[in-house]
């Protein structure tokens, strides 16, 4: 081994940059873009790290994952031991290393970010829990013993699979509840196979598994089992369903053939993997046609990317504001233009026509930045008099989602937020109601992956709490308004 | 997965199934349905329950063969399985004492008025049930339905059984004789389009059980989009019953053909004995 690198010495290195498809192959293909780093680059990259004193990219980390440490075991070539100081406090690090907004968190906080090379610390993340993956590493968690309680988590999102899982390492009975038929929350029918290759999500859930996790499918609480059901049967519930509830333009053709959500559009082709042949659910041909996404964050993004891989003619991501505020992760934006998506900002739609109730274009507004609004981003504002109209066969609504209200309806007392969502105590995830914890996107609205683990976990520690103490402190939980 | 413990041919492209679902069976009510995938790869169908039994943990399908989904399904027989059954989703009919009530069933539509039939007269009201088909083989559950003590009016496009002609002209004779506070109409499109057209003038309520394509069925997609008044409703959550005389059924007969051609094909692709009953 040759002599460490000094710090002057290191801060002179580029970023490794990652592997990656051909933008004209992979635009027509769902393989993963991303092809990882070889062992060469990863140690390479995780060199460059400057190992502060007060390691700033842990406070990025929303899970607080010693980063530095787990760097430098990857220059050592310690993989494994990286590995266990990575899952300390991250159950899902083959996927948050794959789609955490890592320049808002981690690397947005390194110090190296100034001179915009932060280490690549989400690929470094993936290449590490890739690695154990692939070579069957066995993460081997000493078998609690059995506490003779048990909680129900509902819903099977990250949220939910956090939760499950440090619940299980404390020795409870665990049994996820999930509406659909597969689990993975958004992980499986929202993010597509080209960004996360959905072997991984099984993997991930497989392991929760063999820990002793229960998995109930087909199971929508509120419908298959009431919450007093599983209040019954349990001594503790974790509500994290998530922000399903696709939100419309509200304008005039809204319901033509060819408009779809975009939770409708990627269900369609993530989760009933309509781009198989062998597969029987339909997805509107869009070969050589012309297809619009609405909204400008991930979901916009996969919405775009995903018709270009069926064949569209032309994708174009119609954005109210401008690029500076576009929520989706810089690499997506990144990966979508190279693709051939084209961007057009400053505009909104305001009616979409057809022919025979079918769509075949929009009108659009204008529009131009005003002063900053309560969430600090310019306000987008109409310039009058400016409107045109654009062709389009295929229209992807993707403005958010609200806090689904299926399960809601049926618990009139859980308290809840003016905006519809769980009010919780951020510190605990308590709600208003004794033995119901809730956490996730149903709690602060759509946010990302590694927030909604985030909240699992706390929920886990709390619900330790709980079933140790049997108080319900109401201090320390949801405040009705 | 869930067992299916019988299943019969009731009428020429109808198969009616008991299958193994105690959760769903426990909590069901009338007018609500199930998101059914036959198999791994196959695709997420809304079917009605017209029945369930708590104690024996079952509950009760009619299926029509129509495409590749509903033919796959009535290859089944007596102790397969399918691979998921969710529910029970959308909102329950709503039962109450209302005096006296039509119900209009149509085709596999009988099956899902079915069980509203049976609700309303033990909720203590006069029903009649108008049910139709194409020939007398075509009409569904007369036994069940008569069993129930509603009055069973059948009525057949050849006349091989009942009045001969629509449930329409059956339903207008009825309510220009009659006081009628309720009607329920549930089937193909046209037809509950032509009732809401018949009581309109009459302003008596009548409810529509619409039939949009799902996927979810949890209010996760908003497919199964509708517009009622004006405005847009979710029918798997709203839904699947609504003011009849709200309804844009135009609407909703488009955009239950979004698919057409893709579903035509992979049917034409997909051999089967199942016989392909376009009404
Ligand atoms: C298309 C898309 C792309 C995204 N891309 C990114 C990204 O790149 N990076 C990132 O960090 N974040 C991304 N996000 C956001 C991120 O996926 C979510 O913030 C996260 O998944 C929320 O997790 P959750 O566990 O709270 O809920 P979800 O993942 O929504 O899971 C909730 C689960 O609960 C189930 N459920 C709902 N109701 C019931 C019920 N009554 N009974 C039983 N089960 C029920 C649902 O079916 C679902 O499986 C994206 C979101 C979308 C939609
Ligand atoms: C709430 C609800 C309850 C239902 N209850 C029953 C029931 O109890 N028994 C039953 O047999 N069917 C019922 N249906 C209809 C059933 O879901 C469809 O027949 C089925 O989805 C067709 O699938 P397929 O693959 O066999 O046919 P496809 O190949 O998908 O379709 C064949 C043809 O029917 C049209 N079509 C597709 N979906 C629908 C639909 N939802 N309604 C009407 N036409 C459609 C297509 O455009 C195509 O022309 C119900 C539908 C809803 C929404
Ligand atoms: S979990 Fe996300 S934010 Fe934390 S280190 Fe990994 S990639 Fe960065
Ligand atoms: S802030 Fe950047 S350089 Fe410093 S320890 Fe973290 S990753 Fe290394
Ligand atoms: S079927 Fe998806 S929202 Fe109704």
């Amino acid at each position: 081994m040759s002599a460490p690198l000094t710090k002057r010495e290191r801060m002179k290195l580029e970023r490794v940059a990652m592997r990656e498809r051909n933008a004209d192959e992979r635009a027509r293909s769902f393989d993963e873009v991303n092809l990882g780093f070889t062992a060469e680059m990863a140690k390479l990259e995780a060199m460059r790290c400057l190992e502060c004193k007060q390691p700033k990219c842990i406070d990025g980390c929303p899970v607080g994952i010693e980063i530095d440490k787990f760097l430098r075991l990857v220059a050592d070539g310690q993989i494994g031991a990286a590995a266990e100081v990575i899952q300390r406090d991250n159950l899902l690090p083959a996927i948050c290393g794959r789609v955490c907004p890592q320049e808002k968190q981690c690397e947005g906080a390194c110090v190296l970010a100034k001179k915009e090379r932060p280490i690549a610390i989400g690929h470094l993340e993936r290449y590490v829990a890739d690695y154990v993956r692939n070579e069957g590493f066995e993460y081997v968690a000493e078998t609690p013993a059995p506490t003779g309680k048990r909680v129900a988590v509902v819903g099977s999102g990250p949220a939910g699979l956090a939760c499950a899982g440090d619940l299980i390492q404390s020795g409870h009975e665990v049994t996820v509840y999930e509406a659909l038929h597969e689990p993975g929350g958004v992980l499986v029918y929202g993010i597509p196979q080209f960004r996360l290759p959905k072997e991984i999500v099984s993997a991930e859930i497989a392991g929760l598994e063999t820990l002793g996790v229960r998995f109930e499918m087909n199971a929508i609480v509120g419908r298959t089992y009431t919450l007093d059901e599983l209040l019954a049967s349990n001594d503790a519930i974790f509500i994290a369903v998530g922000a399903g509830l696709p939100r419309f333009l509200e304008i005039p053709g809204e319901n033509l053939i060819g408009v779809y959500s975009a939770n409708e559009f990627l269900t369609r082709v993530n989760l009933m993997k309509a781009y198989l042949a062998d597969n029987d659910t339909p997805v509107l041909d869009i070969k050589g046609k012309r297809v619009v996404v609405f909204g400008g964050g991930n979901t916009a993004m996969d919405g775009a990317r995903t018709a270009q891989r069926l064949g569209a003619k032309k994708v174009r991501v119609l954005y109210r504001r401008t690029e500076e505020e576009m929520p989706a992760r810089r690499e997506e934006v990144r990966h979508a233009r190279e693709e051939g998506v084209q961007f057009d900002f400053l505009v909104s739609p305001t009616e979409l026509f057809g022919n025979d109730g079918v769509l075949t274009g929009v009108a659009l507004q204008a529009m131009e930045l005003g002063e900053p609004d309560e969430s600090g981003r310019r306000r987008p504002q109409p310039i009058a008099g400016s409107v045109k109209a654009i062709d389009a066969d295929l229209a992807v609504v993707a403005i958010g989602n609200g806090p689904n209200p299926l399960l809601l309806a049926t618990v009139p007392d859980l308290g809840r937020t003016r905006w519809g969502t769980i009010a919780v105590d951020e510190e605990t995830g308590r709600t208003s109601m004794p033995g119901i914890f809730a956490g996730g996107d149903i709690v602060t609205g759509g946010a990302t992956v590694i927030l909604a683990m985030g909240a699992g976990r706390t929920a886990a520690a709390s619900i330790e709490d709980w079933l140790t103490s049997g108080e319900w402190d109401t201090t320390a939980s949801a405040s009705v308004e | 997965m869930f067992a299916i413990t019988d299943a019969h041919f009731v009428g020429p492209d109808v198969k009616r199934f008991e299958v193994t679902a105690p959760q769903i069976a426990r909590h069901y009510q009338p007018g609500q349905f199930v998101i059914v995938r036959v198999d791994k790869g196959g695709e997420r169908i809304p079917l009605t329950v017209a029945g369930a039994d708590p104690d024996q943990g079952s509950i009760t399908l009619f299926v029509q063969g129509i495409g590749k989904t509903t033919c796959t399904l009535n290859n089944l027989e007596t102790g397969d399985s399918i691979a998921d059954v969710a529910g029970p989703l959308g909102k329950p009919s709503d039962i109450r004492t209302y005096g006296t009530a039509v119900v209009v069933g149509g085709g596999v539509g009988t099956a899902i008025a079915y069980p509203v039939v049976r609700a309303l007269t033990e909720a203590g009201n006069r029903v009649v049930a108008i049910v139709g088909g194409r020939t007398s083989e075509h009409v569904l559950l007369k036994d069940e339905l008569a069993g129930t003590g509603a009055d069973v009016v059948i009525c057949t496009d050849d006349g091989s059984q009942g009045r001969p002609g629509f449930v329409t002209d059956a339903l207008a004779e009825i309510i220009d004789s009659n006081w009628v506070d309720i009607i329920f109409a549930a089937g193909p499109v046209p037809m509950m389009r032509a009732v809401a057209d018949v009581t309109r003038p009459k302003a008596i309520e009548t409810i529509a059980s619409l039939n949009p394509i799902m996927v979810d069925g949890t209010g996760m997609c908003g497919g199964c989009r509708v517009d009622v008044g004006g405005k847009t409703m979710f029918a798997c959550v709203d839904g699947p019953e609504f003011d009849a005389h709200l309804v844009d059924f135009d609407l909703l007969a488009r955009r239950n053909q979004s698919y057409a051609d893709i579903e035509a094909a992979d049917l034409a692709a997909f051999s089967s004995d199942c016989s392909l009953d376009k009404r």
